[in-house]
């Protein structure tokens, strides 16, 4: 599961713009991951201000994967 | 403001202001949409752009440039610092806050109407076709109808992803940014610094853009390849804590280069892409302003004669992807390839390049000086980048 902290985040969209699912809302002040989230940590790795967390450690063989998408 | 027009634009940055005043221009009704409080802040960007480049678009005015730039210095892995002469090439750092506030004013001189804090949350899209808004303005929602929407909307370009659009990027291409405007260092502010290597910024570089001698933007890009293992924020940290300690703070801003080609299909019936959104940005330097605002306005123009003669098809608006890959799309494409061949140099690799430029003397040492001297010394080195402009 990924976890937002909004209080970090600068809303500069970077994580909108590589998700390979459309699984994150910006909003004016808050950003929001929906339901079809695949968990792939790209939104997590590409921000440049750690707003995003991985809740769970998840298997060196799905983020390869994601990351080809 | 009405409940129609003839284009909406969503974004007020220099490709949507182009945009929207190039549409106006040409005779229709046009509606740019902000979403923050105020056009041109917050300022997301280095805020360096080539005169050069500039002029193409439009007439610089002293009160958008900060500082004139008159030379580059890159700096090695292994930290030497290697000097190239422009020379008469000249660059300057931008004021956005003002540049981006005039653009606009400059477009609402030709009719174009401006709504800030309005927030685009959908798009009306019966049948597959765009047909105007969804927007949230002090605290109500509207729906504003327009035969063609222009998304000038920025990297996430949501927009181009409710048109059904395919704006997804390669993690390696994206640039993950964070930038720091330091008061109380000593800069030459004549120079721009690149510093390069994976220690420093990984799969990008590290900037120092100069305002004035006592402030500068510094800040970094680095792959998403690489970001995963450490983010942009400890990258900057630990460059800042190193060079300039006892620097202050101005002002901090992240965001997203996408380092690409432009997008594959810019354009859907009632809907055309501008600028980030579209991927319009330099893949070597992420420059993207002058780039912007030919896309701009080359989709305005193509706009206003697409609803004049009441075919707003994707077919008819096409001419506009079409007329951007003759105007810079195809240069794009080849410095792309040279983005590649660059990427793929090691540190040992451009300290060795560093060794060579720097055996030749500063006054000689221009772009295409430099690029003879290297293929003399080590051609393997860049073989690849050879490849590249053999093929061109």
């Amino acid at each position: 599961m990924i976890e937002v902290i909004n209080d970090k985040c600068d809303f500069c969209g970077v994580c909108v713009a590589v998700c390979p699912v459309d699984s994150i809302d910006l909003f004016e002040a808050r950003i929001e991951i929906k339901q079809n989230c695949i968990d792939c940590m790209l939104c997590v790795w590409i921000c440049p201000v750690e707003t995003l967390a991985a809740i769970e450690k998840l298997q060196e063989v799905e983020c390869e994967t994601a990351m080809i998408v | 403001m009405r409940d129609s027009y003839d284009c909406i634009v969503v974004g007020g940055g220099p490709g949507g202001a182009w945009a929207a005043k190039h549409a106006a221009e040409n005779g229709v009704s046009v509606l740019l949409l902000e979403k923050d409080r105020e056009v041109g802040i917050p300022v997301r960007c280095a805020e360096a752009v080539s005169e050069k480049g500039l002029k193409t678009v439009v007439e610089p005015q002293p009160r958008w440039i900060s500082n004139i730039i008159e030379g580059f210095v890159i700096v090695s892995p292994d930290g030497r610092e290697v000097a190239i002469d422009t020379g008469k090439e000249r660059g300057y750092m931008l004021d956005r806050k003002i540049f981006d506030y005039d653009l606009v004013q400059m477009a609402t001189m030709n009719g174009v109407e401006v709504m800030t804090k309005a927030y685009v949350y959908d798009l009306i899209k019966p049948n597959g076709t765009v047909q105007g808004v969804r927007v949230q303005h002090m605290g109500e929602h509207h729906d504003i109808r327009a035969r063609i929407v222009i998304g000038a909307d920025g990297v996430e370009s949501r927009v181009g992803r409710w048109a059904g659009l395919r704006t997804n990027i390669k993690m390696k291409d994206m640039e993950s940014c964070l930038q720091m405007t330091l008061s109380n260092i000593k800069v030459d502010p004549k120079y721009i610094y690149f510093y390069l290597g994976r220690d420093v910024a990984p799969g990008g570089y590290l900037w120092i853009f100069p305002k004035n001698e006592r402030v500068a933007n510094v800040g970094l890009g680095i792959s998403g390849e690489y970001a995963r293992y450490k983010s942009a924020k400890e990258y900057l940290k630990e460059f800042i804590g190193r060079h300039f300690p006892n620097a202050a703070v101005l002002y901090t801003v992240v965001g997203g280069v996408p380092c690409a080609t432009t997008l594959k299909k810019i354009v859907a019936d009632g809907l055309m892409l501008v600028g980030d959104a579209a991927h319009q940005v330099n893949p070597i330097s992420g420059g993207g302003i002058t780039t912007a605002m030919i896309a701009g306005k080359i989709a305005g123009g193509v706009a206003a004669k697409a609803i004049a003669e009441d075919d707003v098809s994707e077919n008819r608006l096409s001419q506009y992807a079409r007329d951007w890959h003759k105007a810079e799309g195809k240069n794009h494409e080849r410095t792309y390839k040279i983005k590649q061949a660059v990427y793929k140099l090691t540190d040992e690799d451009l300290n060795k390049t560093a060794d060579t430029i720097l055996s030749v003397p500063l006054e000689k040492r221009t772009l295409a000086n430099i690029f003879r001297t290297a293929l003399f010394r080590h051609p393997s080195l860049i073989l690849d980048v050879v490849k590249v402009f053999m093929t061109k």
